[in-house]
């Protein structure tokens, strides 16, 4: 699809071959490299990936806060560099820093983004609700004195208020404990829920399996595309978990093990990625060989976070 | 130091006003142990640590990080710690090189002693062709290593790692934990705060603080074992669930 061919208020978002880079000509760093995706109306996208893999710059052009190099993009159908203006007006960002008025209140941050964006509180005061309420008690505290839980809720009380038809949340829930992860994204299944196209960055691997489907993103390019159980079938190889008591030479061992492709720690076991054709009764006697006696080895599903790296290992 | 502990906090406490943040605990760190000191948001943890590290003085109770009173002694404890965390480590607009010189300076380390261990360091690090590159143009995950290289550069007793490998790619995190493995063979004692539930699994023992007070505290095994969990996870969210208090 050619930018301009859009079609305006599909509640999508489009992306086609976007490049991004920073810098002067001899340190060019290049945050995006070509990232092509599509995300559909009332879908909850998630970007996963580490710092750096270029999130951030890619949400920022998406919210026509950034030109970018190369590529086109659309949002709700209009372009991301011709009708900005126009996006401005359907998307509701959240980023990364906390970026609200720390002088003003609870209520009158609210208050001043439903201004704006020509619409008050009491409009669409049943969109924001479920999480508006829980900061509603302290509505007169300033911003700045809230607690980090609370300004996130604020933050995206914030971003809703206008409702928007897409909503970019830039990691939402970094550095927020896991209980608070939980509750983030509880809440993001209900706003789904009112057709509000979501699309969501995090570098927590875990918070992929929430997702519709996710974009696996790093050092700026997409190493897969699909929902979470398709990323996961999409592992062609054995994975085994492994365990003994001495963990650290058990590592070790493993790694030096020719039928394996790779090992690592994986919480309490090791995780070991096998060569085509060994099979875990070949590990099995490979390990009671170095003499280990009391060694678990179990065949195991990969989670998101294996097939992240199993995809880093065939690019790099 | 006193029998191989590293850190004895008891019944430690720190209040603000009205509002305690820290409310009386107790619990021993050996050396060259990797302990993980877990809670949720707002539960304490920042204020202990920063106790732990001499940079703030407690209300009441008592504590010794490498055999050096909290109260009487803090500038012995700064001079044997290391810290480190994800949101402080180096300075992006010096070199590599400047990095460590500046830190190893602080410390009070000879000129001799800066060079040969730098040498060392870009070596192990692989990163002896950009030592006169600024930090700024490092991968973060390079940043990382190399701000933990930097803060057990003066060898302390002690290092304090607080969310070390929050935003770090998957294969850089174990990276950063066999980095963690090596000090710690080396006797250096480990105290780590994370949010990935995975790692709690690479400590030795783990405590976990609710609202202010450490509710557990054992190896990760014998904590699944109590809590009836199947992963430190589950504990975590058995544990978290009850506090009362909200986050920061």
């Amino acid at each position: 699809m050619k930018a301009g061919n859009y079609i305006p208020g599909n509640g999508g978002v489009t992306v086609n071959n976007i490049v991004k880079k920073y810098g002067a000509k001899k340190e060019t760093i290049q945050a995006l490299r070509g990232v092509s995706f599509e995300v559909n109306r009332g879908e909850l996208f998630g970007i996963i990936g580490p710092d750096g893999a270029g999130k951030t710059s890619l949400f920022r052009i998406l919210t026509t806060l950034l030109l970018p190099d190369g590529g086109s993009a659309a949002v709700d159908g209009l372009d991301v560099v011709k009708d900005f203006k126009e996006i401005r007006k359907r998307v509701g960002y959240m980023p990364g820093r906390f970026s609200l008025y720390q002088d003003l209140t609870v209520a009158e941050n609210l208050e001043f983004f439903a201004t704006i964006f020509n619409t008050s509180i009491e409009e669409n005061y049943e969109l924001v609700k479920d999480i508006y309420s829980q900061i509603e008690p302290f509505k007169d505290r300033r911003a700045g004195k809230l607690s980090g839980g609370m300004k996130q809720k604020l933050a995206l009380s914030c971003a809703l208020i206008h409702r928007p038809s897409v909503l970019f949340l830039d990691e939402p829930t970094t550095g927020v404990d896991a209980v608070s992860r939980k509750e983030f994204w509880d809440m993001l299944g209900r706003l789904k829920m009112q057709g509000i196209t979501i699309l969501v960055s995090t570098p927590y691997m875990d918070e992929a399996s929430l997702c519709d489907r996710v974009a696996l993103i790093q050092n700026g390019e997409i190493l897969a595309i699909n929902t979470p159980q398709g990323v996961i079938d999409s592992f062609d190889k054995t994975l085994l978990a492994v365990k003994s008591r001495r963990m650290l030479p058990l590592l070790e061992d493993l790694k030096a093990f020719e039928g394996a492709e790779d090992a690592y720690p994986f919480g309490e076991y090791h995780h070991v990625v096998l060569r085509p054709g060994i099979t875990d009764t070949h590990a099995m006697s490979y390990l009671s060989q170095k003499g280990y006696e009391d060694v678990q080895v179990q065949l195991i599903t990969p989670n998101i976070e294996d097939c992240f790296m199993a995809r880093m290992a065939k690019i790099y | 130091m006193n029998n191989g502990i590293a850190i004895r906090a008891e019944q430690l406490t720190k209040r603000f006003g009205e509002f305690t943040a820290v409310d009386g605990i107790s619990f021993e760190v050996k050396k060259g142990e990797i302990f993980g000191f877990l809670g949720a948001n707002g539960a304490g943890k920042t204020t202990a640590m920063r106790m732990l590290c001499g940079l703030s003085l407690p209300t009441s109770g008592k504590a010794t990080v490498a055999g050096f009173d909290v109260y009487k002694e803090n500038e012995q404890i700064k001079r044997n710690i290391g810290y480190m965390s994800q949101k402080f480590s180096l300075y992006e607009d010096l070199t590599i090189k400047e990095n460590i010189r500046f830190y190893a300076g602080i410390y009070g380390k000879s000129d001799s002693f800066i060079k040969t261990k730098t040498a060392m360091l870009l070596q192990h690090l692989h990163l002896e062709g950009e030592a006169n590159k600024l930090v700024k143009s490092l991968p973060l995950g390079w940043k990382q290593k190399l701000a933990f290289s930097v803060a057990i550069f003066h060898e302390p007793e002690i290092v304090f790692l607080d969310e070390p490998t929050g935003g770090v790619d998957p294969v850089t995190r174990r990276e950063f934990w066999s980095m963690i493995y090596k000090a710690a063979e080396s006797g250096i004692t480990v105290f780590v705060t994370t949010h990935y539930m995975d790692e709690a699994e690479y400590c030795n023992r783990v405590s976990i603080m609710v609202d202010g007070r450490i509710d557990a505290l054992d190896t990760p095994e014998q904590l699944k074992k109590t809590f009836g969990a199947q992963s430190m996870d589950e504990v975590f969210l058995k544990l978290a669930r009850k506090a009362v208090r909200s986050a920061d």
